[in-house]
Order: C-alpha cells, then sequence, then structure tokens
C-alpha cells in the first residue's frame, strides 16, 4: 500500500520549545488512524503542519501519488489538493446561512474570477441537499448557521468537509461535547468516510478511540511513541508510563 | 434608466432592495431634473444640484469602501486617495484641453498659424507657470487625449491598489495594522503630491475643472445637471454591479473571510487573492466616482489626500449601516449633506447664556462624538433601523449576527 | 570696521574710528617723520580730497598712511567719517561736528577752532569706494593698536572681508604682536592672505600645505575662491596663461545648448534663433500671403518654418541664424574646457588636495552631525511613541486620539506659561501637569469608550478616532488655528559645538535625556513593579490573572492613564520646539504608529529600535535630497511599507505561540 501522507523527520521549535521532534508518520490512501497523546505531545502542532500553518524548521511532508510536497504549498493549495481539517470547536460561517456554507465548500474552482461569474447550477443544488440531508440538516438549509445548536454545527462543519471531498481528512476531537447517540453517529460516518479516503482522528477520549477500532498513533513530547492497534499500544510499557499510567 | 436590462432577471428577483434602489434614485434623478434651472422650475440652485451630484459620487465611493470594509472587513483608509487620483487623472486632461483652447486661441492672434510645438509650450507655461516650471512632466504625456487620461483614471489607482494590496495582503498584514498602513500609504501620497516638483503642480492643485473643453457655450445650470445625471448612472451601474458581487457566491466568500479568514484558507479559497480583488476592485469605483466629483467640485488639490478624508469615509459608512449597499448610501449621502448643512452656517446657533454654539465651530465636535456613540450603541447604523422594521415579520434569531461587530480571526483562536 | 559695510550704523562707525584715532595719537609719537606731515598731504591734494575717485585717490591715501604723522591716523578716519571739512573760504581743511546750525571747528591736530555757519564749509562725503581705501589704510593702526580689543576687532573685520592690501600691514604687526592668543590669531589669518593675495607662487603653496588638517570655515573661504573656475570655448591650442581645469566634452559634461551658448556670448558663433524671433522675422517678412515663397497657412509646423527662414535667410532679408546642423558644426570646431580663475598651477593644484583633504573629513564629520541630528529626531519619535507602545504593544489597544494627548500635553505647558513667566519653573509644573491632564483623560477615555470594544479592534480604532476628531476641533475652538508659543527656559538655548561642522543644540540634547529616563522609568514599571507584573499577568491571560485576584478592570485603566499621560509629558516636551497648534498631534501619530509598528509591537527595545530606524531613514534621506523633506517622508513611509514585507513583526518579534498567527 502506497502511503498518501508521509511526513518525515519533521522538527518544530516555538522560542526553544520543541513542539515536535523529529516525527515521521504515514497514512495510506483508504485508512483511518487515530492519534492519541497527552496535552502538549504536539497533536494540534502536527495537524498546523499538514495544513500549512505551521512551517516546519526540517523534514518533509509529501502528499499523493506524485508525492507533491506540500511545505511549499500555501494554506489554500494544500486544501486544494485534497486535505481537509474539521476544527476542534465547530468553525462555521454564523452569519451566512446552512445552504450558503455548504456551497461555499463544495468542490469547485477556487480562483476569484471564477468564483465570481459562478453559477448555481441544478446539479450543484442537489449536491448541498444530498449533503445537507446526509449530515440531518436538510430542514435547516436557509437557516442561518449561528442559530444552529452546537452538535447541528458540529454536522455542518462535516458536511462542509464531505462537499469539499478531500483525499485527506484531518479531525480533532470529533467527540467534544456531543451527547452519546451523536458519538455513535459520528464513529459510523468516520468509518464510512474512510472507506473511500484517508481519515485522521485526533482524540483524548480512548472509548471513543476503541469504537473506531483502527490503527493508533501514540505522540509524545512531538515524536511518535508507539504505533499499532490500540490493545498493542496500551500494552506498551513506554505509553503506559507517559500516558495511561498518569490516569 | 433602463440599464437593469444586462442583469439576469433571477438576480434582480432574489435581491429586491436594488430594485427598490434603482426606483428611488430615478425618482430622485427626475425630481432634480424638473426643480433644477436648466431643465424645470429653477427652484433648486445651479450650485445645490452640483452639491447634490457630488453627493452622489461620495455615495459611490461610500459602496466601495462598504464592500471592502463592511463585506470583506478590510478597512482601508486609504480609498479617499484611489477617489482623488481618479479626480486628478480626469482633472489633468480637463486642464490641459481647456488651457489647449486657450492657448491655441490666443496663438491665432498672432498671424501665423501655431505650431505644435508653439502649442504644446504654451499650455506647459500656463498650467506649470505656477510652480515655476515651464515644461511638461513625463506623467503628462497622455494629457491631451481624453480616452489616454479616462484610461489612467482606472488605471493609475487599480495599479497602485493591486502592487499596494500584493504587498499588503502577501505578507499577511491584517486588522488595524492594515488600516495603519493604508493610512500611511494615503499620507505619503498626499506628502508627495504636495511638492511642487510632483508633476501635479504641488499644493495649487488642479483648478477650473468645471469648464468643459469644448462646451464653453453651455451654462453651469445645464452642465450641473448633465454632470449631476451621469453622478446618477453612475451610482446606479455601481450598486447593481456591487450587490451582483455580494450576492453571490462571491459575496458568501468575502463574508467569511471577514469572520473567519483562517477557516477560508482551509476550505481552498486563496484568501490573499480575493482580498487583492475586492481592493482593486473597490479602488477603481473610488477613481470613477472621483473622476466624476472632482469637475463638479471645480478644483481638486492634495489636501484632498489627507488621512482624515479617508476616516471620514470610513464614518459616512459606519453611521449609515455597514454590511449592507443601501447603509452605505444612506450613511453618505446623510452625513454629507448634514456636514455641508452644519459647515456652511446655515444651522442656527444656539446660544447658551455664558457661550453661543456656533455650528461651524462645533459640527466637528458633534460628529467625533456621534460617531463614538454610533460605534457604541448602534453599531449597525442607521441602516439598522430597516431591521427593526423587518423584525416585526421575522422571528428573532437564536444565533447573534456575527457580521462585522465581532470577527477576527485572532479572537476566536485565542479563545481555543 | 576697516572697510566699513554701508549698512553698519553710523554712530557706531564714529565711536570706533574716533577712539581709533585718540589710540593712534599715543600709539604712534616714535614712528619716522616721512616725507611732510598729514596736512601738507592734504594741502597738496586739495581737489582731489574735495572729489575723490576711487581710482584717483589711492596715492594720495597711501602717501597719509605712510607719512608716520599721528595726525593721519586722525584725518583719515574723520574723512571716512564724514567729519573733514574744508572752508569754502580759504581752503583749510578742518576736523567738523555738526551742532545745531552750525559746525564745530578744530584743526587737524584736534585742537579747537571755533564755530562756522554751515554753509561756510564743504563737508566731505566721499563714497563708498573711497571709505574702503581709507578703511584698508587704517588698518596697519589698528593692529598695532595698545588696545587687545581693538586689535581683535580688526582681526576679525579682516577675516570677514580680506583684502590684498592687509596682507603687508598684518605681517608687519605681527612681529610686535605681544598677546599669544592674537599672535596665533594673526598668524592664522597671514596665512589665509598670503595663500590668496601673496605675489610668490611657492609662499602660496606652503601656506596652504601649512594648514595641514585643519578644517576652518575661513580656510575652506579662503580655498574655493582659488579653485573657482570659468568655461571657454576656442580652437587650436589652449589660450596663453590659462590654468586648466578639465576639459568639458559637450553633451556629457555640458548640455549641447549651453556649448553653444557659449560659443555665442565669446562671439564666436551667431546666436541661435529662438521661436519667437523667427516668428516675428516670418511676420514681417510676410509678401502676398507667404514668406519667402511658402505660403502663411502652411507655417503651422516647424519644419516650414525653418524653411522659409532658409529662404529669406538666402534672399538676405534676414539675418543668418544658425540651424542646427550649423550649431552642431560649430559645437564639434571647438574644445570646451574649464579653466581656473586663478592662473598658477602650482598654487591650484595644492589648494585643489588641500580642499579634497577637507572635503573627505567634513563628509566624516557630516556623517557624524547627521547621525547627531538622527538620534534626537529618534529621541522625538520615542518620545511621541512610548505612550503608544503602552496602550498598543501591551494592551493592544489602538488609539488615535493618542497625538491629541500629544496636543493636550502642548497645550498644559502653554496654559501655565500664561500664569507663570519664569520658564524654567512653568516648565518643571508643566511637566507633572501634562501628565495629570492627558492621565485623566486616558482613565475617562478608557471607562467610558475603549472598555466596551476591547474585542472589536478596528472600531476602537475608529472611535477613538471619533474622539481624536472632537478633541482636535475643541482645541481649535479654544485656542484658535494659531500656533501658541511655548518657550523653552533660556539655559535651553543655544547648541553644543563640536567644531564648526558637528553640533547639536541643547533643547535636543534635553529631549534625548528625557527619552531615556522614559525607557528606564518603562524598564523599570514594568519588570520591577507590582503594576508591571499585574500589567503583564492581564495582557497575557486576562481570564487567569483575574483569577488570581487581579482586577483587569483597574489594570486596564491604570496603563491606559499611564500611556497617555507619558503622551502629554512628550507633548509637553515637543511643543517646546514644534509649533504648538491643534493638528500637532494628527503631525505625529502616523509616525508613531510606524515606530511601534516597525519596532514590534509589545517589546520596549522594538520601539527604541524602530524610533532609531525611521529617525535615521529621515534623516538620511533628507541629506541625499536636502531641499525637499516632504519627499523625505514619503519615501520614508514607503520604505517602512516595504519593510513590514519583510519583517510583519517588526525588528523585534515574539516568536511562536505566543505571537499568535
Amino acid at each position: 500500500m502506497t502511503a498518501l501522507l508521509e511526513v518525515s523527520g519533521v522538527s518544530v521549535t516555538f522560542d526553544g520549545f520543541r513542539a515536535i521532534n523529529n516525527l515521521s508518520f504515514s497514512i495510506g490512501a483508504q485508512e483511518l488512524r487515530a492519534i492519541i497523546g497527552p496535552n502538549g505531545a504536539g497533536k494540534t502542532t502536527f495537524m498546523d503542519i499538514v495544513t500549512g500553518k505551521t512551517r516546519p524548521d526540517t523534514g518533509s511532508v509529501t502528499f499523493g501519488e506524485r508525492s507533491v510536497s506540500l511545505l511549499s504549498l500555501s494554506e489554500a493549495q494544500i486544501a486544494r489538493v485534497g486535505v481537509g481539517r474539521k476544527f476542534q470547536r465547530p468553525t462555521v460561517f454564523e452569519d451566512q446561512s446552512v445552504a450558503e456554507n455548504l456551497t461555499m465548500a463544495l468542490k469547485a474552482q477556487r480562483a476569484p474570477w471564477r468564483v465570481l461569474f459562478w453559477k448555481e447550477g441544478p446539479e450543484d443544488r442537489a449536491k448541498v441537499e444530498a449533503l445537507a440531508e446526509e449530515v440531518g440538516l436538510a430542514e435547516h438549509l436557509p437557516r442561518k448557521a449561528g442559530e444552529l445548536s452546537h452538535g447541528q454545527k458540529q454536522w455542518l462543519e462535516i458536511g462542509m468537509l464531505l462537499a469539499q471531498e478531500p483525499r485527506l481528512l484531518l479531525v480533532d476531537e470529533p467527540a467534544a461535547g456531543m451527547t452519546l447517540a451523536e458519538r455513535e453517529h459520528t464513529t459510523a460516518l468516520l468509518v464510512e468516510m474512510a472507506k473511500t479516503r484517508a481519515v485522521v482522528v485526533v482524540e483524548h477520549d480512548m472509548e471513543f478511540v476503541r469504537r473506531l477500532n483502527c490503527k493508533v498513533t501514540v505522540l509524545h513530547e512531538g515524536a511518535v511513541l508507539a504505533e499499532g492497534s490500540l490493545d498493542h499500544v496500551t500494552k506498551n510499557q513506554q505509553v503506559i508510563e507517559v500516558y495511561l499510567g498518569r490516569g | 434608466m433602463t440599464r437593469q436590462t444586462f442583469v439576469e432577471r433571477s438576480f434582480l428577483a432574489k435581491n429586491p432592495s436594488v430594485l427598490w434602489f434603482i426606483l428611488i434614485l430615478a425618482l430622485f434623478t427626475l425630481g432634480v431634473t424638473v426643480l433644477s434651472e436648466a431643465y424645470g422650475v429653477a427652484f433648486i440652485s445651479t450650485s445645490f444640484v452640483k452639491t447634490l451630484g457630488k453627493t452622489l459620487c461620495l455615495c459611490l465611493v461610500a459602496l466601495a469602501m462598504d464592500l471592502i470594509w463592511g463585506y470583506a472587513g478590510i478597512l482601508s483608509l486609504g480609498h479617499m486617495a484611489f477617489f482623488a487620483l481618479g479626480g486628478y487623472m480626469l482633472g489633468m486632461w480637463l486642464i490641459y484641453a481647456r488651457t489647449e483652447e486657450i492657448v491655441v486661441a490666443a496663438l491665432a492672434q498672432g498671424g501665423l498659424p501655431a505650431t505644435p510645438e508653439e502649442v504644446r509650450q504654451g499650455i506647459a507655461v500656463q498650467i506649470f507657470g505656477v510652480v515655476g516650471a515651464s515644461e511638461f512632466p513625463p506623467i503628462w504625456a497622455l494629457a491631451h487625449s481624453f480616452w489616454g487620461q479616462m484610461f489612467l483614471v482606472v488605471a493609475v489607482p487599480g495599479v497602485l491598489a493591486l502592487v499596494f494590496g500584493w504587498l499588503a495582503f502577501r505578507s499577511r498584514v491584517t486588522g488595524v495594522y492594515l488600516s495603519i498602513l493604508t493610512q500611511a500609504m494615503t499620507l505619503a501620497l498626499a506628502l508627495y503630491l504636495f511638492q511642487n516638483d510632483s508633476g501635479l503642480r504641488g499644493n495649487n492643485g488642479l483648478s477650473g475643472l468645471q469648464n468643459l473643453p469644448g462646451l464653453s457655450d453651455v451654462s453651469q445650470d445645464d452642465l450641473s445637471i448633465w454632470f449631476f445625471w451621469a453622478s446618477a448612472f453612475a451610482l446606479g451601474a455601481g450598486y447593481v454591479l456591487l450587490a451582483w458581487v455580494v450576492s453571490g457566491k462571491f459575496g458568501s466568500v468575502i463574508r467569511a473571510i471577514r469572520d473567519d479568514e483562517q477557516r477560508v484558507r482551509f476550505l481552498g479559497y486563496s484568501v490573499e487573492g480575493y482580498k487583492l480583488f475586492v481592493f482593486t476592485l473597490t479602488a477603481v469605483i473610488a477613481a470613477i466616482a472621483g473622476a466624476l466629483y472632482y469637475p463638479q467640485a471645480g478644483i481638486i488639490n492634495p489636501a484632498e489626500l489627507a488621512p482624515i478624508a479617508s476616516i471620514y469615509l470610513a464614518v459616512w459608512v459606519a453611521i449609515g449601516g455597514r454590511g449592507r449597499l443601501y447603509g452605505a448610501v444612506i450613511g453618505a449621502a446623510f452625513v454629507s449633506l448634514l456636514s455641508s448643512w452644519f459647515t456652511g452656517g446655515r444651522a442656527p446657533s444656539i446660544p447658551l447664556g455664558f457661550y453661543t454654539i456656533n455650528w461651524v465651530d462645533w459640527w466637528l465636535v458633534l460628529l467625533g462624538l456621534s460617531f463614538v456613540a454610533v460605534t457604541l450603541f448602534a453599531p449597525k447604523g442607521i441602516g439598522g433601523l430597516f431591521d427593526l422594521w423587518q423584525g416585526r415579520r421575522a422571528p428573532d434569531r437564536k444565533g447573534a449576527a456575527l457580521g462585522p461587530d465581532d470577527s477576527s480571526l485572532q479572537e476566536k483562536e485565542a479563545l481555543k | 570696521m576697516i572697510r566699513p559695510p554701508l549698512f553698519l550704523p553710523q554712530g557706531v562707525m564714529r565711536h570706533f574710528l574716533l577712539s581709533l584715532a585718540t589710540a593712534l595719537l599715543l600709539a604712534l609719537p616714535g614712528l619716522a617723520q616721512a616725507q611732510g606731515t598729514a596736512t601738507d598731504i592734504l594741502n597738496e591734494n586739495r581737489s582731489l580730497v574735495e572729489k575723490p575717485t576711487r581710482a584717483k585717490i589711492a596715492p594720495v591715501i597711501e602717501a597719509l598712511a605712510a607719512s608716520g604723522d599721528p595726525v593721519a591716523a586722525t584725518v583719515l578716519a574723520a574723512w571716512a567719517d564724514k567729519g573733514l571739512g574744508l572752508r569754502k573760504a580759504d581752503g583749510t581743511f578742518f576736523l567738523i561736528e555738526a551742532s545745531g546750525d552750525t559746525w564745530l571747528l578744530r584743526d587737524l591736530t584736534g585742537a579747537d577752532a571755533g564755530t562756522a555757519p554751515k554753509s561756510d564749509i564743504v563737508e566731505l562725503r566721499p563714497n563708498a569706494g573711497v571709505r574702503g581705501l581709507i578703511a584698508t589704510a587704517l588698518v596697519q593702526f589698528t593692529l598695532s593698536d595698545p588696545d587687545p580689543e581693538t586689535r581683535a576687532e580688526a582681526l576679525t573685520s579682516i577675516a570677514r572681508d580680506p583684502e590684498e592690501a592687509h596682507l603687508q600691514p598684518l605681517r608687519a604687526s605681527l612681529a610686535t604682536e605681544t598677546d599669544p592668543v592674537l599672535k596665533a590669531q594673526k598668524e592664522r589669518l597671514e596665512r589665509l592672505l598670503t595663500l590668496r593675495f601673496d605675489t610668490d607662487s611657492a609662499a602660496r603653496v606652503a601656506a596652504i600645505q601649512g594648514f595641514g588638517a585643519d578644517l576652518g570655515l575661513d580656510l575652506r573661504g579662503a580655498l574655493n575662491p582659488l579653485l573657482a573656475t570659468s568655461r571657454i570655448a576656442f580652437t587650436g591650442d589652449l589660450p596663453e596663461g590659462s590654468n586648466l581645469a578639465r576639459d568639458l566634452v559637450p553633451g556629457k559634461d555640458l548640455s549641447e545648448v549651453e556649448a553653444y551658448d557659449l560659443l555665442v556670448a565669446a562671439g564666436m558663433a551667431p546666436a541661435r534663433l529662438t521661436v519667437e524671433e523667427a516668428r516675428a522675422a516670418l511676420l514681417a517678412n510676410i509678401v502676398d500671403g507667404a514668406v519667402g515663397g511658402v505660403p502663411v497657412a502652411e507655417l503651422g509646423t516647424q519644419e516650414a518654418r525653418d524653411r522659409a527662414y532658409t529662404a529669406l535667410e538666402v534672399a538676405g532679408t534676414v539675418p543668418p541664424a544658425a540651424t542646427d546642423a550649423e550649431v552642431a558644426a560649430a559645437i564639434a570646431a571647438h574644445r570646451f574646457v574649464e579653466v581656473y580663475e586663478e592662473p598658477d598651477p602650482a598654487v591650484t593644484s595644492a589648494a585643489k588636495s588641500a580642499l579634497d583633504g577637507i572635503t573627505m573629513k567634513v563628509g566624516a564629520m557630516q556623517a557624524a552631525d547627521l547621525a547627531l541630528d538622527a538620534v534626537s529626531l529618534a529621541s522625538i519619535y520615542f518620545l511621541a511613541a512610548i505612550g503608544l507602545a503602552i496602550t498598543f504593544g501591551v494592551m493592544r489597544v489602538i488609539n488615535m486620539a493618542h497625538g491629541e494627548f500629544i496636543m493636550m500635553g502642548a497645550y498644559t505647558g502653554y496654559v501655565v506659561q500664561l500664569f507663570i513667566t519664569n520658564y524654567t519653573l512653568s516648565i518643571l509644573i508643566a511637566l507633572p501637569l501634562a501628565f495629570a491632564v492627558t492621565f485623566a483623560a486616558g482613565v475617562a477615555m478608557e471607562r467610558l469608550v475603549i472598555r466596551h470594544l476591547y474585542k472589536r479592534p478596528l472600531e476602537t480604532l475608529l472611535a477613538t478616532f471619533g474622539i481624536s476628531i472632537a478633541l482636535q476641533q475643541i482645541a481649535k475652538n479654544i485656542f484658535g488655528t494659531q500656533a501658541r508659543p511655548l518657550t523653552a527656559p533660556g539655559w535651553l538655548d543655544g547648541a553644543l559645538v563640536f567644531n564648526d561642522v558637528v553640533s547639536i543644540s541643547y533643547i535636543r540634547i534635553a529631549i534625548f535625556v528625557l527619552a531615556m529616563v522614559f525607557l528606564l522609568f518603562f524598564l523599570w514599571l514594568m519588570k520591577r513593579t507590582r503594576l508591571g507584573l499585574e500589567v503583564r499577568a492581564v495582557t497575557q491571560n486576562p481570564s487567569m490573572a483575574a483569577s488570581m485576584g487581579i482586577n483587569p478592570d483597574r489594570i486596564n485603566m491604570l496603563t491606559f492613564g499611564l500611556g497617555s499621560g507619558i503622551a502629554g509629558i512628550a507633548g509637553a516636551a515637543i511643543g517646546l520646539f514644534a509649533k504648538v497648534t491643534s493638528e500637532l498631534g494628527s503631525d505625529y501619530i502616523v509616525q508613531s504608529f510606524m515606530t511601534v509598528v516597525v519596532g514590534g509591537v509589545g517589546n520596549i527595545w522594538g520601539t527604541l529600535a524602530g524610533a532609531a530606524l525611521i529617525g535615521a531613514l529621515q534623516k538620511g534621506i533628507e541629506w541625499l535630497n536636502p531641499s525637499n523633506t516632504l519627499a523625505a517622508q514619503t519615501y520614508m513611509i514607503l520604505f517602512i511599507i516595504l519593510f513590514i514585507q519583510f519583517r510583519p513583526r517588526g525588528i523585534i518579534a515574539l516568536k511562536g505561540r505566543a505571537a499568535g498567527d
């Protein structure tokens, strides 16, 4: 299996603090992966690097069959080659309607001139409606996103991610603040999505990770501590010490 | 006014306020025409027609300001500089062509037909005598040509905005930093134009712009109403254009940039490209407004570029109501007309016994303080009144309207 | 005083010359009697003395000076000062003094000779040229005057306006000079005169080289005329006796037009036809609606006019004028050079090398002076920006009314001076009072406006702009639009002068000291006090600070007040050298923001670096283009815009996560 995303030897320093230390990571084209680790392990910084928000001091990040280096691309370009990111807090455009939010995210030309003359065709409309249906917001299309409940905003954001049709999806603590039922729904959706693309889930919650039933990467102090099935890593002595042991 | 025919019907159907605006503007234009000295009952003086025409131009530049600030969230303090640059560019042709007429007429008295060199030299001496020069600076290369200068009206502010915007947005200067940077740009431009060797007559500026070349037989009464029509047309066209820009997905994207530009980047939109596009587009609109304004004002000088002018522009838009096009128009018209009423000495003084409030002196104090009050208590401006009126029909929204009031990526990221 | 400048008040002249004359009477009794007395000389040349011309009177004055008669000095001084009269009746000379309608008369030795009606006496009024000759002649007497002050005055006056004739008397007086300071001055002056006026080339070169590393303005003033050049054109060899400075290549060192003008001025070529002349010539020769066969209607191009004029030229109706081709040929046929006015090549080359050396050293000095200027400008910007560095840099609150706080400080100083006329005392009161006033204004503004806008930076910017507009207009309404004086105490007048090139005014030194004091104060406040600790805590994490018992409201209020108060003090200081108007603040606001932004927000050292950069830059650009401070500001702002491209976070940037994104 060739890797979709290949991160190797990446290091980042903030004011002398090594947030990421010689980290290497790779994920296949259709794979679900959970990243766990204690606070300050570098999970968010890792996502920042992949999405172009933070530039590493050393190392390389390549993506896709043609091994495009993501380090030379801007955030927007990275998003366009097929990396989607879901933030921990739902970040949707609250001043705009659900339909507008989804339309904006639809895979289409992103250049200003093209967008200016973009006209919504019937198939776009159908796509938006289908997406809204999928995330359970079909009845809320004309409502402003700001009026939705917290969970609904999470769903809207997931809908927007789906609309982007990314090849790699980075999801930051999707289960935070969700009810049990919503969590189950989310788990199912993530597993379903990982059948057609790569999904990286950053999560604290061990129960949730166990439910995902996938390969787990444990980060500690900016480096990979262990990798394997959840059962495998939880038996790892080091992992127990630095993470679970602190319980 | 039938120019909206080129617009898609579906767009107008979705935006009834555009129709309303065009209707009101058409009625207003008709009314002023009927009441004017040139074509009507002479109820409105020519100078007031000019004031109204100028006000329409200010409304147009306020529209541009609303797009860049209210919609895209970039508080530019440089758009009046583009406005003035547009005025300068058209003013160059006006003063050149007008002086050419005078010089040719004078030389015709001389017995020999004038050579092109003599004419050009004569014009140069006439125009640049005040700054002690007698040669045309290179920037006047196109001044003899109306279409050449019309091209520059768009090109000079457009290119300046493009270069400045590219530099500023590329390095991700945002928020108040960008405001200060645009203000610095305006100041630099004004200081440059204040020099006598800037090639634009230093602080004398360009004058006599109300006299159109080739139309010396036409009275100012007629000219004023023609310019009024042109200004009304430009405002109408500008309104339709901007309403179209903000109504579609493009509008959606720029409002999204205003509210959370980092999130927009992760959606794959190049935020810098959009900002640059909007910055340049609005600069060009501002320049066109300026090119219409200064022939009605008659004179332009570098003081018009002072940073404070751009701040007043922001004040108009804020008082009218940001993020809605009609708000900008209302704000510009309301504040600038009120301002000319107060500073024109027509507002009655208020005697307090120990002190008499003379509005010529105190109007700016009132404006400054009411601006603070609007920012604090009515961030939606006058346009917010329309919400109150519509509020009876639409139920209260649960979520707070984010909009331009509370935006800025930094704040939300900071909470994380 | 030797050649009295025309604008010198007569009273001063009279006093000086009279005291001079008395001095001479005492000084020169021992000198050998020369040919005849002063009276004899005057009498012999009576008609010349009565109506003197500069050319003819010179030998008479020289004879008087050389006579050795003590009376001569008195007579000369009186003559120059319109104190010499001639009795019409018998042609006797008297020293005269007006007294009502009559003249008080004294004979030439000074003895009283009664009075005479005005009509009896011809008052001698020598013209300026003659007075100059007399003054020169008097020099030798003055330079040996027993009073050192008179000698010093004489030296000063010679130095101000040196003449060839001064050289000999000066040399003669050297030997008898006893005062070491004056002797040194005399020697220096002697060399300065030698290098200009001596007839011996070697002596002049020696004098020039004798100055070595001297940088004096007087030396440069003496050397520069030696290197004065003029342009000449000629064919063949360089004219005899010319001292070649350099060759001029037309089109490179001088324009074609200048080259041809030289030829015309020297009568070596016909004048070029101006457009107006050609026009007039053509107009004068219109025959049957045509000029030289070219119809008038076609004369609308330069080419047709040239054709018509050439036709007239051929017909001989107009004088020949140079066409472009002729001009080019004439220029090609001549050689153009710059020659020194000074004919002696040895002297010019010595002067040139001496001046080159001086220029280089002066350049270095000017760089030092420029650096001082830059430092003082930087301290002004720093002073104006430091308050902003607190409100904007620490609290991240944009305060566009900051400039108006500066203005309030300056006006506070002005108002204090209205009540306290002792400038030292008033400035001592004004500084703390300015702080108090603007502190209060700042606190009020924070409480009433800014507090409600902490989460909305752009709106803070606009609201404070509103306040700025209002404050400016209120100041205008109270104090009017004209500039108000804020006078510095006397001990701040003047400048610290290092040499002719490098100097700095005391007021700028005071500003610099004040800026340094504020820097130390700021550092002490932030690093060493409880308030500073709390401010830093609130800046970094308001909610955490609040939970630890710090009241963020109170801290914000105090910090803002502090920043505003410092702006007030800066205003009182800036007002000492700038015009106090309602627009004082807006002159500084953009530069202040630039200083903070360029330096790096949130770091006082950054503000210092920003002020230094902007000050140095502005002075540097002004130096490149000294005539135009507007252009300097324009280019400086452009530079800053570009600078921000490369260091968006300023010179000293906060790094990492703390900086936010």
